[in-house]
Formats: C-alpha cells, structure tokens, sequence
C-alpha cells in the first residue's frame, strides 16, 4: 500500500477523471415542446391581465408649453420673467384616486453625460465646506465662493409651480396638494443630508456657498416654512436630482389624496394655475400628468401587448416544433 | 575560477538570457575558427567560450518584474488595455471611472505573471539538475570531481562506463585498445546500434596517466560551433606536430559512453555551443489555430468598434448640432472647446470606444489560459494515460495548445520507440518443415499467446536468459531428443552472427549486438542449449548442451544490403567445414541444392504465414565444403581482401561463388514488437480521419513492415507505391505516375467512384456508415525525398502523398523530418501533431503544431522539446478523441458564449446612445461594468469551459467520426463567430427596448417615478445577469455540482454584490463611489421590473431555443445523434458492449531481420575490437551501406479484414481491452 503512494499514479477521483456525476439535459422534443406551449400560455394568461389592469387606468396628459397660439400659456413662451397662465380641463366622471400629479419634459436630456455626471454626492450629503469636485464645472463656484447644490443638474431645477382649482359654481376651490413622500426614501433620508445646523440656522450652516446661477431663491430658502422640507431635502428637488434615464420622462410633482378628493378627482371643471418659469420650448415640451396607479404602475399598455405577442409566438413555435418533430424525426433513435 | 570569470559571471546574472544570447553574438560574429589549448584555462578565456552551463530558464528574481511586464504589455490585447487606461485618463474623454479597466488589468497581468514564474521556476529547477550532474575533471594535476556547469572549455574530463558524455570531447585516451571507445548515440540521432570512435594514436598513449595528461598542452584548432552531427574538422596541434581530426574522434554531448570502462577527453565545446544545443535550436512559440482565427476576429471587433464609434461620433455631431446647442444655451452651458459640435463628436468617438471597449474583454485571454491549464491538468491526471511499469503519467509540457489536439488532421510518428518497442522477441521458427512457437489448447485450436501463457521452462540450462520466453514445449522437446535439423538450426543461430559476449562473472552473459534481431537470435539459441560463449578472431566457443565446443572460424561473409544475406565458414572440433548461412528468403531460395526443393516449398509457405502475422523473417541453410575447394577459396579471399582495387566487387565475387548449393535448415521469425495498442489506435485514428505518416530512419523493409503489423498498411489496399529514385528526374517521374495512378482510377465511372462522391457528399453525417474508397500508400526513402521536397517537387509529393492514406518515408535525416512537417503545416494549412521518443524526432517535434514525445526510455530529449509527452503510443488514442476533442469543444462553446455575452452586455449602451444625445452616458452603474465580466459571469462559463462534456469519454472513442468536427473546423469559425454575435446584438436590443417601452413613463405603486437612470440600469443589469445565466445553463451539457454551485452562486453573488453597493453603510463610508443607494430595494420590489426580466428573458432565450431545436432535429451534426444514442442507451438498460480485438489477418512475406550495418564482420575477424589479440589499423566509422530498394513484387498480399463492429449502424472502433482495462474502469452514469 506504501509504495503504491510514492508512484506518480494519478489520484483515482472523480474530479480528477472527470467523472464527476453530473446532470445532461438534452433538449428533447419532450421538454422543450410542451415547455413552450406551457409559457406561451402562460403569457398570454398575463398579458390579457396586463392589459385589462392597464386600460383601467386614467389618465389625463395636457401639454403646456404654449408654442402654437391656442394652447394654454402661450402667453408665457417668449416673456423673460415669471408668467402666470392657466390650464382649463373638465372631468365628465369622477377620476378615482388616489391621484398622481407629475410633469412631464419630453425632449429633455437629463442623461447626457456631462449632465448626469454634474453633481457631487458627498456635498448633497451634507459637506458643503468642501471644494465641489470638477464634474460640477461650469457651475462649480459662482463669484469665488463655492455652489451649493454644485452642478448642472441642480442648476436646471424645474422651477414651475402648480395650483389646481376646482371650479364649483363658479368659485374656485383650491385642491390640496399633498408634497410629502413624493421623493425616495432612501434619498430623502440618506442619499440627502443638510449641512449640520448653525445655532439652529440652514442659512449659516450654508455660509459660505452661493446658490445656482439659474436658482431664484437660496436652497436653505426652498421651503421655509417646513424645515422638513428645507435645503437639499427639499423633496421637490430630491425628485429633480434622480435624473431620468430616457429623454421623455414625467416627475412626481404632488399627490392628492386629501380632504374631499381622497376617493378621487369628482367630476366637473378644474382650472390649473401655473407658475411658467421654465423654458423648453426652444427643444422640447412640458406637460402635466393626473393619473392613478394599480400594482403595475402607471397606464402602460406596450407589456401587455408584448406578453400576449410572446406568449402567442411560443404557443405557434411549440406548434411548429410538433410538426417537424413528428415528420422529420427518425424513428428508434429516440427510443 | 579566476576573478574575471566571476564578474563576468555575475553581469551574466544581470542580463537575461544570458547563456542565450551572449555567447551567440560574440561567437557566431566573430569566431571563424576555434583555438582550445588542453589545460590552459587563461588561454582559453581570452575567446569567451560558452561554459558547459546550459539556461533554458528566462527570469530571475530581479529581472521577473520588469521583463515579464515588458512581456506582457508586448501582447496587443495588455497593450491596448493600457492604452484605454491613459485614455481614461484624459477627463473630456473618460466615459468611465479609471477602475473599470485598472481592475481587470492588474488582475489578468497578475495571473500571467504567476504563471509565468512558476514555469520559470521549473524551468530552473530542471536546469539546476542538469548542470549539478557531476563530472571528473583533471584540475591542477588531479581528478576532481565537478559539476557540469563549471566544465570548461579545454578541460579534460573523465568518462566511465555508461556515463552521459558532458560536452563536445575531443577523445583522447580509453581503456580499450588502440584508443577505441564505444558510444551509444540514440540521444542525438536515434540509432540505437553503437559507433566506435578512436583517438588519435599520439594520445591514446596518454592512456591512463594522470601526471601526463595534466601536462598534455596540445592546441586544438577546428571549426566554430555549427549543428552538423556526422561532421568536424580540425587539426591537433602538438610537439610541432599536426594530426587531423575528423568526426571519428569526437564525443559528443548527449552520447552514452558503452562497453568501455574508462576515457579521457578534452572539451571542445561546451554547454550551448556543443552540437546537442546547437540541434535544438530555440522553442518558437506555438499558437493554436483558435489563437490565429481569435487574432483575426478582434480585429474584425476593433473594426466593428471602430465603426459603431463614428456611427456614435456622427450622431453626437448631428445632435449636438440640431438639439444640443438649443440646449446648451439654457442648461448645459460647457466650455467654449467643446461646444464646437465636430470637436465634440471628435471626443465622443473616444469616449465610446472606451465604453464598448468590453466587446474585446480583457478576461477572454485569461480565461482562454485558465481553461487550458485546467485542461492541461486533466491530462496530467488521467489514470488512463498513465503507464504503470515505467511508472509515467502522461504530462501536459505547454498548457496552450489544448484545443489544437480537437484539430489533428496529420500524425508524423517515428516508428523505434514509438510504434515499436525496439525490442526484439524470437517467437517463432519453421524447422524441417515443421513449425515450432504456436500454442494449441485441447481441442487443436490456435490459441493465442498472451502474458499468462505458460512458458517454457528452461531451468536446466544454467546459462540461460531468465528474460527468454518461449510458449511452445515441442520445441524444447525436439531439442532433447536429438533431432539433427534442430540442432544444427539452433549451432547456426549461435555460430553465424557478430555479436559481441561480454561475461564479467561466471555464467552471466551479456550480449552486445549490433542489432536487436541478431541479439533476439542468439539468445533464443543460448536458451535452447547452444550457448555462444566465447570468441577469438579466430575461434567461436559455444556450449553445445552443456558441452564446450570451439569452432575454428574461417572467414565471416559480412552482410550487406545487397546481399541481404550473412555467412560464416567454420572448422568443427572434428575437422569439417561448414558455411552457415542466414538471410533473406528471396535470395537464400536462388542459392539452395536441388535436394532442398520440397521443404523449400513447405518453409515458403511456413514464411507467409510468418510475415503475414507481421513478424520477420529470416532463411537459414548451411552447406559443407569440400576441403580442397575451401583451402583454394581461402586463398582467393586472401588475394582479394589484400587487394587494394576493386576489393568490394573481388569479395562479392567470391561470396557469391561459395555460397551456393545450401542445404535448407528452416526460417527464424522475429517479432518487432510493437508498443501496446498499436494497430488498434492507428485504426480508431483512421477512423477520425486523420492521417498517420510514418517518418523514420530505419530501413525500408523494417518499416514497411512495422507498418503491415500495425494496420498502416493493408492487403486490400489498392497498391502501394514505391519512390526510390537517385536523381530528381526519376523520383519525378515515379511521383507522377503515382499520382496518374490514383487520379486515374478515380476518374473511371466505377462503383468505387460513385461511393467516393457519396462520401464527399455526405461528410457531416456519415457516422452512420464506413464509406468504402480505394486506397493507396506511399513508400518513399530518403534520397528520393531530398529531391521531392526540392521547391518545384514538393507540391507533387504532396499532392500524391495526400491521395494516398499511409505514407511512409524512410531513411529520413531529423532535418528532412521536419522539412515534411514543413510542407504538410504550411501547404495544407491543416493542424499536424508529430510524435517521437528520440533526439533524431526533436525537430519535427518542435516544427509541428503539436509535438508528442514517448518518455520513460533512456533518452528524453524529444520530451523535453515536446509538448505533450507520455509512455505509449496508444495513449495518442486517449488524448485526441477524449482530451483533444473535449480541449476544442469546451474552447469553442466557451468562446461563443464569451462573445455572445459581451455583446449583448456592450451593445446596449449603442442602443442608448440613440437616447442620450450621442453622449456615451453609460447604462450601467460603473461597478456593474467592472465586475460583470470579472465576478458576475465569469465562473459559470469557466465552469463550463473546465467541464463540459457532450458525449462521454466511451462514446468519444467508440465514435470516432466525432473528431471530425475539430478536423473542419465547425464548432468555431467565422460564421460561428458571426451567428454568436448577432445573437449577442439581438439580445443587446431585447434588453434595451423592453425596458424602454415598459419603463418610458414607469411608476412605482406609490406613485415614485422609477424611469430614473439608476432603476433603469438595475433593471437592466439584472435582466442581464439572468439572461445569460440561463443561456450558460442552456450551453452546459454537463451540470456537476461545480456548474451548479458557480451558476447559482454567480446568481447569489450578483444580487448579494448588489444589495451590498446599493445599501446605506458603504455608502456612508464612500458617498461619492457608490451614488446608487437605494436603487436595489426601490425597483426590485416592484413586479413591473420583475414582469419586465422575464419578459426580456423569454424573448432572449426562447428564439435560440427554437432554432437549436429545429437544428437538431432537422440538420442533425453526428454529436446530436450520439447524444440522442448516449440518452436512449442510459434510459435503456446498459447492455454489455462485446469487445472484439481489431485482427490482423494478413499476409506477406519478404521482411527479412537485418538491422544491423555492414562491416561489423570484418570488425570482428580483424579483431581490432578484441583485447586479447593484436592488429593494426583502423577505420572510422564504416561507410554507409549503398542502400537499395528490393521490387515490392515478391510481396504475397492477402487480405486484411479489419472487423468493424457496428452497433445500431454506427461505426465503431472497439478499443482493445489492454491491460489497465477501459472496462474495469466503466462506470454507468
């Protein structure tokens, strides 16, 4: 037994003799045609259910950015300081809430690089003392002093405002509109932290910084009156920060959900009053969005249509499969 | 060692190569002509010679880093890797953080380089062993013993008895008379015979003498270091006195000194410089076709990347143009530079070929070196190439070449050491018309002769060869009972040979023989109880039963290839004279008595039968003479042999007058034994179509024989032709006429012919059936082959060479050798495996794509010039149809898998360019990008490339068709390459434009937007991993636990990896690295996401699923078929495979048992290599015989069947069930 050790006699294992005991699938007509016919099924169970849970969703889209003279706010497009114009729409049935109030860009390149690279993380994370890093740049200091938020994102907020009104005879009855949540959870209590208070001020604790170039108000001065929703955790601007992936997007902009809209947008008139600041229409659209959500999300009929597209080719394919096995198969190879 | 030395040596240190480069450049620039003065060292240093140190090694421990970067930045692949790097550096340009290339960079430099180390570090050690052999070198006026490094130049060094020679010595002094020494030089040239070699008679006189040889100062002046063998010239310059020198007083480096106890030499040439090294030349670096055809295909990718970046560039100007500046004005104001929209498209073109860098991923090379080394490591561990009596596994020398074993379409093998043992057995005799060495059982049938045959006892004789065996008692029996004609067939044997008997004890004999036939011969005599004991120039001694005989020797009729026949005249005890005689049976036949005719007629059949079991033969007779005429024949041959013209044609005169009228004996038959498995491997190779050339330096008819034992040649085989021409004209004309031959036959509308179409028409799926062709072989000697490989006759050769299925050259230089590999590597363009146990097969090894080296024998030269090297040929067999096919199947699905993933993971961001203003914005989150090919997809697919298996080793070698598919290249070529890509692109698109459609204007169920740029690459991401996960779960045909674990936990790992980077603490510790906090959790809860992956998957996936299906059942390659075989046989019950011996049932004859070289005779009667007597004068070697081919007419062919058995009509090639038993080792999956 001992010398057989000292030979250069491969060990006998079944890794070594690639013996390994292993699993080998073979794509047998018995698998793979009932597995098909299986998911093409399958999908089209999901698809139908897709679609149907998509075309129950409302949605009410209306373009504002007042180029072409009988659009709402066209009055707005060429003025240089802040406009207000209106947007009038009726609801001829109750909208069922909870309703979601977004705004939509199209044509809106937030994921250009140089864009999207435009920020600084660890100032958005509380530490505006230190020098913004050079992604920031063009917007990295402003009159030798550093800027806070840094960057171009930051710098192109959506500065519009809303106000919607319902009109019951003839009286306008505001809309609450609910701005609390409307951002992560993560960002607001993570990603996003105000520099450390000084004696019990935002605004010293961003001494030292200027705000951006295109910004009206200083971020410590985005909503006053709740320190909750101050500075860089101002949630409509932890929206604005989470850059869209796609040039067409929509933000959340409120939720309505309170007082006697919680069920819904009840039928009638509504007028919405809008705050036009921000111009697009040099290169895009602007637009604002009502729509309620299921488990899927917003109205979106392109998956279910691609699920009952999928599922039906794989029922054909599981079809086709059959035909050429059953003519083309050599008897007693299989068996 | 002087002080000089030692700094030279120490710079030597510092330079790398330094044994190989140095001393090559001062030399071969500047030495014309070599002065070595004897015991002179301060002399000789002023020349730098070479020292007797041999380097093979290229690193030590200061020079590993910088030279093996500079190495490894020397591949396009590294250099291109850093040139992306510095890109990255330039921030207008980076689209990437800087580690997404620095990681896997330093990572795959990393393992190359330990690889690197470690094959230095061996390459060290072997070194090290080789120049730590110690040698005895007259130092300061006494032996002492050194090591081989520190031999120099004009040393004089001692040699003993079976010692390894050290350097190129110029021999000065030997135990032996007239300053003989023997070597053995089966390392340099692969003869095994020995070759005398003889010193000068001046200095022979040295002999032993310590105190005269330290003052021996001759000066040696000869030839600068050159790689020729059989040639050197110089002049001994001493006392003022000039002796030429020549090649006869030259041992070389690599020889083993034999047969003499003890000799002095002084060192000519030392370490690289001596001829050995000199022949091996420097190792080219081998690739494998995969390698060529990858270095294309990046190209075509860098191509490709090209053109996408400019289709990128363009739309970047274009947008930047038309969309961006409107843009700019309000929200992207950037530096004045870059808002020139060509400038920036310029930039853009850079950024992108940075993104989609990852087409060309820097892991593909180093997991190509990983899967290869794994591979490497599973031949080294297969039990079934291991060889348990020499006690060698088989080994894996390069560990790149592991695909290229799948493509063999030409095997070159020697045949001495390769296909045959070089041992020679006596198995079998006719005697008196009887024949003696065939095993009966009860019943009478043949039984056939295996280890556990009972063997005959020859106790009795206490001189026998305990290594003898014999299996027939009759014989034996016979013997005792006196019969004459076995008595004298057996005095013959031990009377009419050169062999040399060396007895140092009482009773242990040793035989020196020229050749292993004649040492076969006389040992079966020895055994069988006459016992060749003892010679005299003069007299033979041998114990005749027990009985010391002296014969007086007369004359030894030397053999000769023209003759083909030896004789001896000796004088009994009793007075009378007898010639015996042995030779071929063509031309002893022509020289019998007419009283011999009937049992010429019974011995004639005797030899067919003889040959046709593939064994030599060899015809013996004898005559008596008549005194009268003996003494006036004496006379003659006196006359003759002192005559200084025409001597050879006088004595082949009077040979031939004395040896007539010959009273038959009977016929001796040899077997050459062949390796084990020998004809069973040649005929599974066939079977995979590939072509076995037989390259040797043996003589015509030993190898034409060898060829018909081992199945290379057949008696079916429409004809096989013979090229022996002398000038370039003949060796012209034969060559056509063969190939007019062949072509001919083939353009008749025969039924062979339409067979033939069929066959070319029906390559892919012809597993089913063996197509029957016409088939030819070639036998072409080495001059005809130096004229047919001239340029303008080579592609003549070539062309006939290929019709034909065996081709055997014989009498072929190592150099010629490699010219044919040569001719067949670079006219073909076909992948060529050689394989040889000799130093003579070195160079072919080293020109072929693949060079196999048979290890365990005394030499190892060819193994160490190998690439793969094991004990027996049949291991051949193993490690192409198994690990071959296996090495380029896993190599080819792992390349398609690796390009079809990195397209679809790199083509995405293309599609995105479209959508994001052309600005080389990446999908994914650079974390992702870096770890995707490293970490998240890496080992699945390693997994697969290391394990996977589509048919099982069995079935692997039962169907040898399957090789067929390495041989055309199928698995992975161009279109391949093209197929996988697109699918990659199609992919790439199906994970961009799901979740474009789906995602556009995506929200969560709470109303949150989730068409932000981070959930979007998550989304992605993650439909990434998944979809190539299942399609490596799709490709891996062989799920062991390691695919299972490295699929799943690449899986886990991929999503635990995520969780990790996305959560809250390391984005604490670094806010800036990883911006994506939250991202993980906020999408990946949403079923929208997770309807959109599966989704993605079913339309990625489903689409090939399709089309393999169809495929399979549709165009089904002869792997589907063997699959389908191997899954309805393991559903069934395993039935038990009936193992039938590949038989050779053929016949011919003519394949007389010479070896041996002329001139060995005279050697003996003059007995200048006997120390008992005294003659003068010598030869060096003797001259090589004028060689000539006998007509292959006389061959009887009959036929040979190889059985073929067929199981559900596929053929098969049913291994013989040797010794370590493929079917003790069966198991049922």
């Amino acid at each position: 037994m001992k010398t057989q050790e000292t030979t250069s006699r491969p060990d006998n294992t079944a890794f070594t003799q690639q013996r390994l005991p292993a699993w080998q699938p073979v794509l047998s007509a018995g698998i793979v045609i009932p597995g098909f016919l299986f998911i093409g099924l399958a999908f089209i169970g999901i698809g139908i259910g897709l679609f149907i849970t998509s075309q129950s969703i409302q949605v009410l889209e209306r373009d504002y950015t007042g180029t072409g003279s009988s659009s709402a706010c066209s009055n707005c497009v060429s003025s240089n300081i802040s406009c207000f114009c209106q947007l009038n729409f009726s609801l001829s049935a109750l909208f069922p809430g909870p309703v979601f109030f977004y705004y939509g860009l199209s044509n809106y390149y937030q994921n250009v690089r140089k864009y999207g690279v435009s920020r600084d993380d660890e100032q958005l994370w509380g530490d505006v003392s230190k020098s913004p890093c050079s992604t920031c740049g063009p917007y990295q200091y402003s009159q030798n002093m550093t800027i806070a938020p840094c960057g171009a994102i930051a710098n192109s907020m959506f500065n519009d405002s809303f106000t919607l009104y319902q009109l019951v005879n003839m009286t306008k009855k505001t809309v609450p509109l609910d701005g609390k949540g409307i951002a992560w959870w993560t960002d607001y209590s993570i990603k996003f932290r105000n520099p450390t208070e000084v004696y019990g001020s935002l605004a010293a604790a961003f001494n030292g910084t200027v705000k951006p170039v295109n910004w009206a108000k200083p971020v410590y001065d985005l909503d006053p009156s709740n320190p909750a929703n101050n500075g860089f955790l101002n949630q409509d601007f932890l929206v604005w920060m989470r850059t869209a992936a796609l040039p067409d997007f929509w933000k959340l902009y409120r939720r309505i959900n309170a007082g006697d809209y919680v069920s819904g947008l009840p039928a009638g008139n509504y007028t919405l009053e809008i705050q036009y600041n921000y111009p697009v229409a040099d290169f895009g659209r602007k637009s604002v969005i009502f729509t309620n959500v299921a488990w899927m999300g917003a109205r979106n009929s392109f998956l279910g249509i691609a699920y009952l597209v999928m599922g039906f080719l794989c029922v054909v394919m599981s079809m086709v499969m059959l035909i050429v096995y059953a003519k083309f198969n050599t008897p007693g190879e299989d068996s | 060692m002087s002080e000089g030395g030692m700094a030279e040596k120490w710079l030597w240190r510092l330079l790398p190569w330094r044994g190989g480069w140095i001393p090559h450049r001062k030399n071969e620039g500047h030495e014309e002509e070599r002065h070595v003065k004897a015991n002179n060292r301060e002399y000789n240093d002023r020349f730098f010679y070479a020292d007797n140190r041999i380097k093979t090694s290229k690193y030590n421990i200061f020079t590993f880093l910088p030279i093996n970067l500079f190495e490894q930045f020397q591949h396009v692949a590294n250099a291109y890797f850093l040139f992306l790097l510095i890109l990255q550096l330039i921030p207008q340009v980076s689209s990437l953080s800087w580690f997404t290339t620095i990681v896997p960079l330093v990572l795959v430099l990393t393992i190359t380089a330990v690889k690197d180390a470690t094959d230095d570090f061996f390459r060290h050690k072997s070194d090290q062993q080789v120049n730590s052999r110690q040698s005895q070198v007259l130092l300061d006026g006494r032996l002492q013993s050194e090591q081989w490094m520190n031999v120099r130049v004009g040393d004089i060094i001692k040699l003993e008895n079976n010692q390894f020679v050290a350097a190129d010595l110029l021999l000065l002094s030997s135990s032996e008379p007239y300053g003989l020494g023997y070597v053995e030089t089966a390392e340099l040239d692969g003869e095994t015979n020995l070759k005398v070699r003889q010193a000068l008679s001046v200095t022979s006189e040295l002999g032993a003498d310590i105190h005269k040889l330290a003052e021996f100062d001759a000066e040696v002046v000869c030839e600068p270091p050159n790689n020729k063998l059989d040639r050197f010239t110089g002049t001994l310059l001493w006392k003022d006195n000039k002796f030429p020198l020549d090649n006869g007083k030259l041992l070389l480096r690599g020889c083993v000194l034999r047969n003499t106890e003890w000799c002095f030499g002084m060192v000519i040439f030392a370490g690289l410089q001596t001829k050995l090294m000199q022949n091996c030349g420097r190792t080219t670096f081998k690739r494998t076709s995969i390698d060529r055809l990858m270095n294309t295909l990046v190209l075509w990718i860098f191509g490709f990347l090209v053109c996408m970046g400019i289709i990128l560039a363009i739309g970047n100007c274009v947008w930047e143009k038309s969309m961006g500046g409107n843009f700019q004005k309000l929200y992207l104001p950037w530096d004045e530079v870059l808002s020139d929209a060509f400038f920036s498209g310029f930039l853009t073109f850079w950024s992108y070929i940075i993104i989609l860098n990852t087409v060309v991923p820097i892991s593909l090379y180093v997991s190509m070196e990983v899967i290869r080394l794994g591979h490497s490591y599973f031949i080294n561990w297969d039990r079934r190439m291991y060889h348990a009596q020499r006690d060698t596994p088989a080994e894996a020398r390069t560990t790149t070449l592991n695909e290229e074993l799948g493509q063999v379409e030409y095997i070159f093998s020697d045949k001495t050491g390769t296909l045959t043992q070089n041992v020679m057995v006596f198995s079998k005799c006719s005697i008196n018309g009887k024949i003696y060495g065939e095993v009966y059982d009860e019943f009478g049938h043949k039984v056939e002769i295996t280890e556990k045959t009972p063997c005959v006892d020859f106790s009795f004789n206490t001189l026998r060869d305990r290594r003898f065996r014999f299996h027939d008692h009759s014989l034996l029996e016979s013997m005792k009972l006196n019969e004459p004609a076995v008595q004298e067939f057996f005095r013959l044997l031990s009377l009419c040979h050169t062999v040399m008997p060396e007895e140092k004890m009482e009773g242990d004999l040793v035989y020196q023989a020229q050749s292993p036939d004649e040492g076969a011969l006389v040992t079966a005599a020895r055994n069988f109880g006459f016992v060749f004991r003892a010679r005299t120039p003069e007299t033979i001694t041998v114990y005749e039963l027990g009985k010391e005989v002296t014969y007086q020797l007369i004359a030894i009729l030397d053999f000769n290839n023209v003759r083909k026949r030896m004789s001896v005249i000796v004088r009994n005890p009793q007075g009378r004279a007898r010639l015996y005689c042995k030779g071929a049976d063509t031309i002893l036949f022509d020289r019998l008595d007419t009283a011999s005719e009937e049992l010429l007629y019974t011995t004639s059949e005797h030899l067919n039968e003889f040959a046709g079991e593939g064994l030599r033969t060899l015809a013996l007779a004898y005559r008596d003479l008549d005194e009268d005429f003996l003494r006036g024949w004496t006379q003659r041959l006196w006359e003759a042999s002192s005559s200084v013209e025409n001597r050879e044609d006088l004595l082949a005169l009077l040979y031939e007058e004395i040896e007539q009228d010959m009273t038959l004996l009977g016929a001796t038959a040899i077997e050459d034994k062949l390796q084990q498995g020998v004809a069973e491997t040649i005929a599974c190779l066939t079977l995979a179509s590939i072509k076995i050339w037989v390259l040797t330096g043996d003589k015509m008819e030993t190898a034409i024989n060898t060829a018909y034992s081992c199945n290379m040649l057949r008696d079916d085989m429409h004809e096989v032709f013979v090229i022996s021409g002398h000038t370039v004209v003949e060796v012209q004309q034969q060559l056509k006429s063969a190939k007019d031959q062949i072509l001919g036959l083939k353009h008749e509308p025969s039924f062979n012919d339409s067979v033939d179409m069929e066959k070319r028409d029906s390559k892919y799926d012809c597993v089913f059936e063996e197509a029957v062709s016409v088939e030819h072989a070639l036998v072409i000697n080495g001059h005809s082959l130096a004229h047919a490989l001239e340029a303008d006759l080579e592609g003549l050769l070539l062309d006939t060479a290929c019709l034909c299925r065996t081709v055997i050259c014989c009498r072929v230089t190592p150099l010629q050798k490699a010219q044919v590999v040569e001719l067949v590597k670079r006219r073909r363009r076909a992948v060529t495996l050689a394989i040889g146990d000799g130093a003579n097969d070195v160079s072919m090894i080293k020109t072929a794509h693949i060079g196999v080296g048979i290890s365990g024998q005394e030499g190892m030269q060819a193994v160490l010039a190998s690439d793969y090297s094991f004990a027996q040929f049949r291991h051949l067999q193993r490690l192409l149809l198994v690990h071959g096919r296996w090495s380029y199947f896993r190599m080819c699905n792992f390349l398609c898998y690796f390009f079809y993933k990195n397209f679809a993971f790199t083509l995405v961001h293309f599609w995105f360019g479209f959508f994001c203003g052309f600005s080389a914005q990446t999908v994914y989150d650079q974390w992702f990008i870096t770890l995707f090919n490293i970490v998240y997809t890496s080992l699945p697919v390693l997994a697969m490339g290391l394990f996977d298996q589509d048919v099982n080793e069995k079935n692997s070698i039962r169907f040898p068709k399957l090789y067929e598919l390495g041989q055309l290249n199928l698995l992975f070529n161009k279109r391949q390459f093209f197929l996988c890509s697109l699918q990659g692109v199609y992919t790439s698109f199906a994970l961009f434009f799901v979740p474009y459609g789906v995602l556009s204007h995506g929200v969560r169920d709470d109303g949150a937007s989730i068409t932000d740029q981070q959930s979007f690459a998550v989304t992605i991401a993650t439909s990434l991993v998944i979809v190539a996960s299942v399609q490596i779960g799709l490709d891996t045909n062989y799920w062991t636990a390691i695919n299972h674990f490295y699929i799943w936990g690449s899986l886990a790992v991929y999503f635990s990896i995520l969780f990790a980077m996305h959560s809250n603490g390391i984005f604490g510790i670094f806010p800036s690295h990883f911006p994506f906090i939250g991202t993980a959790r906020s999408s990946l809860c949403q079923p929208i996401v997770w309807l959109v992956i599966l989704l993605i998957t079913v339309v990625c996936v489903a689409p090939m699923l399709v089309v393999r299906f169809l495929r399979a059942d549709l165009y089904p390659t002869p792997t589907d078929k063997v699959r389908r075989w191997q899954l309805a046989s393991r559903r069934q019950h395993p039935h038990e495979e009936g193992l039938r011996r590949v038989r050779r049932t053929s016949s011919r004859r003519s394949a007389y048992a010479f070896a041996h070289q002329e001139g060995y005779g005279e050697l003996i009667t003059s007995g200048r290599n006997m120390r008992l007597t005294s003659c003068s004068g010598l030869g060096s070697d003797p001259a090589p015989p004028a060689w000539k081919m006998h007509g292959n007419s006389s061959w009887i062919e009959n036929l040979l069947k190889k059985r073929l058995t067929t199981t559900s009509g596929i053929s098969k090639c049913v291994p013989n069930n040797s010794t370590d038993g493929i079917q003790d080792e069966q198991h049922t999956d």
